[in-house]
C-alpha cells in the first residue's frame, strides 16, 4: 500500500519535474529571441540614467565599482552616478569623496539606516527618467548599461530590466559552487522574464523607469530584501520586468560556508516573508504567471528541500540504527560486500529514473545559463561542487528561514 | 505599461502532459527492469529446482556413487544468493503476487534441500549441519532482524552450515507442516531448530557458535571475501 510519505514524495517530485519542463518548453519556444551580442551596440536615443551606489563599509570594493560605472559605454552627459555612504564605520566615505571631482558624480553621506534608506535618499534627488542601483561589491561590464537600455528602446511597456549577474574571483569550492548557481539563475531569470514572472530585481544594476517609483513609492525595508519586494510590488501593479542576459555585472561571492549561509538565510527569509506579505496575489489569474507559476514554484522548492532533508535525516538515522544493531549483534563486520557488482541490486524504481532525469535537466539548465552569458556551450566540473554543496547545506538555510519566520525573527544583514 | 499577464493555459496543460509522460515512461522502464529481475529470480529458482531434482536422482543412484562425491556436489549452493535477491526484491519491488509466489517456491526448495541433505547424511553417516530458522514479516520483529544478522555471520564463518529460513506468516502448507512438527508459535519468534532442539527468542553468535560446534563438529573457515545475508 502506498504510504502518505510516498504520496508526498511523488507529488513533490512531479511538481519539481513540472517546473523544469515548464522552463525547457519556454526555452524551446523562445530560443530564437535569446541573443548574445558580442560587440558594442548603438541606440537611436540615449536616455538619461542615474545609477545609485549605496554603500556600507565597502572601502575595499567601492573604488572598482565606481570605476566600472565611469568606464561604461554610455554618453557621460547622460549618466549620473550617486554615491551614498550609509553611515559606514570604515573609510568608505573617504573612498567616495575622491570621486566628487567628476561632474556626473554626486556624493551623499547619511546616518546608517539600511540599504533601502540609502536608495530612497538617491531616489529623492534623481532628475532622470531611468534609475538603477549598483551594489558597492559589484562591477558593471562596459557594455552592460547600453544593452539594458536597448530593451527599453525596443519595448516601451518594459518598466525594469535586470542584468545577468556573473560570479567572479572564485577561489574555493564554495565560490565555484556559487558561480554555477549564478549561471543557472541567468537561465531561470531569462525564462521567467519571457513569461513575465520575474520576482526579484537584483541590486546589481537593475534599471527601472523612474515612473515605477513615482507610481508605486520608494523602496521598503521588506525583510532586508528590498530588491525582491519592489519586484513583487511591480508584479502586483502589472509592471513589466525583463532580463537582459548579455548585460553582465560581476560580483564577488561569500567565500565561506558561514557567510554564504547568512546571505542565503536573508534571501530565503525575504522570499518567504515577502510572499506572506503578498499572499493575496497568489494563484490569481490577473497577476499572470508570476502568481500561478513563479511564486508557487519558489514555495514548492522550500517545501521540497525541507521534505527531502527530513527524509534524508530519517534514512540516515535508520541506517545508523541498523549499523548499531549490527554492531551490538555481531560486532564490527569488515567483510567485503560485493552486492553492488551485481546489476540485480541496482535500484530501478521509477523514482530513481525520474531523479536522474531531474539532475540531467538541472545540469542542462546550468549549461544553457552559461550559453546565455557568453554564447558558448560549456560543461564545467564545478557543477559537482554546486550539486553537492547546495544539496547538503541548502536545506539548513531553508529550514532556518522557515524557523525564523515561525518565530518572527529577523536575520542579520551580515 | 501592461505586463504580459496573459496566462497561456494551453502551455500549462502541455507541460502537464509532458511531465505525466515522463512519469509514465519511467514507470514503464521500471516495470521492464522489475520483470527482468523477477525473470532472473525465476531462473535461479529453476536452476535450484533442477539441482535438487538432479541430487535426488543421484541419490537414488547412490549405489553407483560414493558418499564423498555426493556430499561435495549435490547440494545447491545458490539458495543463499536467491535468499538475498528475494529479500531485496521484496523490499524494492514490493510484495507483489509474483514476489510472494517466488517466496513460497523458495521456501519449498529449502524444505526439499533440507530433506535431501537429511537423507544423504543418514545414508552416508555424516551429520548434516543445518539450522532451521523461523521469523515473521507480519509484524515488526526486531529480534528476528538481529537473529538474521547473527546467522549470516555464523554462516560466513562456517560455510558448511546450511541455514533454512522460513517466514512464519507465509501461507504455504509445507511450511505450516514444519511449524507443526517443531511446535513453533508466533509469539515466540524468532525460533531456531538446531540438532532437533527448538530454541526461541534471540540467541547471540557466541551461543549459536558453541551449539553448532558441539552438534556438528564444524571447522571454522577463515573469512571469505564475500558475505551473504539471511532473511530476517
Amino acid at each position: 500500500m502506498t504510504s502518505f510519505s510516498e504520496i508526498v514524495f511523488y507529488s513533490l517530485t512531479f511538481l519539481s519535474v513540472y517546473v523544469q519542463v515548464f522552463f525547457l518548453i519556454t526555452f524551446f519556444e523562445n530560443r530564437k529571441k535569446i541573443v548574445v551580442r558580442n560587440g558594442p551596440i548603438e541606440l537611436k536615443d540615449y536616455p538619461k540614467v542615474t545609477v545609485i551606489v549605496p554603500s556600507w563599509n565597502e572601502e575595499k570594493t567601492i573604488d572598482k565599482t565606481v570605476q566600472s560605472l565611469l568606464s561604461l559605454n554610455y554618453p557621460k552627459d547622460k549618466l549620473k552616478i550617486f554615491l551614498i555612504d550609509d553611515g559606514s564605520t570604515d573609510k568608505t566615505w573617504e573612498a567616495i569623496q575622491k570621486f566628487s571631482e567628476f561632474s556626473n558624480v554626486k556624493i551623499f553621506h547619511k546616518e546608517n539606516g539600511g540599504k533601502h534608506t540609502a536608495l530612497n535618499l538617491g531616489l529623492e534627488h534623481i532628475e532622470t527618467d531611468f534609475v538603477g542601483c549598483l551594489d558597492a561589491d559589484s562591477v558593471a561590464d562596459k557594455e552592460s548599461l547600453i544593452r539594458i537600455m536597448s530593451y527599453f528602446e525596443k519595448d516601451s511597456s518594459i518598466m525594469a530590466v535586470a542584468p545577468s549577474i556573473v560570479a567572479v574571483n572564485s577561489k574555493n569550492m564554495i565560490q565555484h559552487a556559487q558561480e554555477i548557481e549564478y549561471e543557472m539563475s541567468v537561465y531561470i531569470k531569462k525564462m521567467l522574464g519571457l513569461v513575465g514572472g520575474i520576482h526579484v530585481t537584483p541590486g546589481p544594476l537593475t534599471i527601472f523607469r523612474k515612473k515605477v517609483f513615482d507610481d508605486l513609492g520608494p523602496y521598503r525595508h521588506a525583510h532586508n530584501t528590498e530588491d525582491m519586494e519592489i519586484a513583487y510590488r511591480m508584479q502586483k501593479n502589472h509592471y513589466k520586468i525583463e532580463q537582459c542576459n548579455d548585460a553582465y555585472v560581476y560580483t564577488g561571492t561569500p567565500p565561506t560556508v558561514i557567510k554564504l549561509y547568512k546571505q542565503r538565510l536573508r534571501w530565503i527569509y525575504g522570499f518567504i516573508n515577502n510572499t506572506i506579505d503578498y499572499r493575496n496575489i497568489l494563484f490569481r489569474k490577473k497577476y499572470g504567471n508570476f502568481s500561478v507559476f513563479t511564486v508557487p514554484s519558489g514555495v514548492l522548492s522550500v517545501f521540497a528541500a525541507s521534505y527531502l532533508f527530513g527524509k534524508m535525516i530519517y534514512n540516515l538515522g535508520n541506517f545508523l540504527l541498523s549499523k548499531f544493531i549490527e554492531y551490538k549483534t555481531i560486532g564490527f563486520n569488515f567483510n567485503f560486500n560485493s552486492d553492488f557488482l551485481d546489476p540485480f541490486f541496482i535500484n530501478t524504481q521509477s523514482l530513481s529514473f525520474i531523479s536522474m532525469l531531474l539532475f540531467v535537466m538541472i545540469i542542462f539548465s546550468i549549461i544553457l545559463g552559461k550559453k546565455m552569458i557568453d554564447g558558448k556551450w560549456k560543461f564545467s566540473f564545478n557543477i559537482i561542487y554546486f550539486l553537492v554543496i547546495f544539496s547538503v547545506i541548502g536545506p539548513f538555510w531553508l529550514l532556518k528561514a522557515v524557523y525564523n519566520t515561525l518565530l518572527s525573527r529577523k536575520p542579520a544583514w551580515r | 505599461m501592461e505586463q504580459n499577464h496573459h496566462i497561456d493555459w494551453k502551455k500549462y496543460l502541455i507541460v502537464f502532459l509532458f511531465t505525466a509522460g515522463i512519469f509514465l515512461s519511467a514507470s514503464y522502464i521500471s516495470n521492464y527492469f522489475s520483470n527482468k529481475k523477477v525473470d532472473q529470480l525465476k531462473l535461479i529458482q529453476d536452476k535450484i529446482s533442477i539441482d535438487i531434482l538432479s541430487s535426488e536422482t543421484q541419490f537414488s543412484l547412490l549405489s553407483e556413487l560414493s558418499c564423498k562425491n555426493i556430499s561435495d556436489s549435490v547440494l545447491s549452493g545458490e539458495l543463499g544468493e536467491l535468499a538475498k535477491k528475494l529479500e531485496w526484491g521484496q523490499e524494492n519491488l514490493g510484495m507483489t503476487d509474483t514476489v510472494l509466489y517466488l517466496k513460497k517456491y523458495y521456501s519449498l526448495l529449502q524444505i526439499k534441500d533440507y530433506l535431501l541433505s537429511k537423507k544423504i547424511s543418514a545414508r552416508c553417516g555424516k551429520k548434516a549441519a543445518f539450522i532451521l530458522y523461523f521469523y515473521t514479516t507480519a509484524e515488526n520483529c526486531s529480534e528476528c532482524e538481529r537473529e538474521g544478522l547473527a546467522l549470516s555471520s555464523l554462516r560466513d564463518k562456517y560455510p558448511e552450515l546450511r541455514v533454512y529460513s522460513f517466514d512464519y506468516s507465509i501461507d504455504l502448507s509445507a511450511v505450516k507442516s514444519m511449524l507443526k512438527i517443531y511446535k513453533i508459535e508466533d509469539t515466540k519468534l524468532p525460533a531456531l531448530v538446531i540438532d532437533e532442539e527448538v530454541m526461541t527468542g534471540f540467541h547471540g553468535v557466541e551461543e549459536l557458535e558453541s551449539k553448532v560446534k558441539e552438534s556438528f563438529k564444524l571447522q571454522e573457515v577463515k573469512p571469505e571475501k564475500e558475505t551473504t545475508t539471511i532473511k530476517k
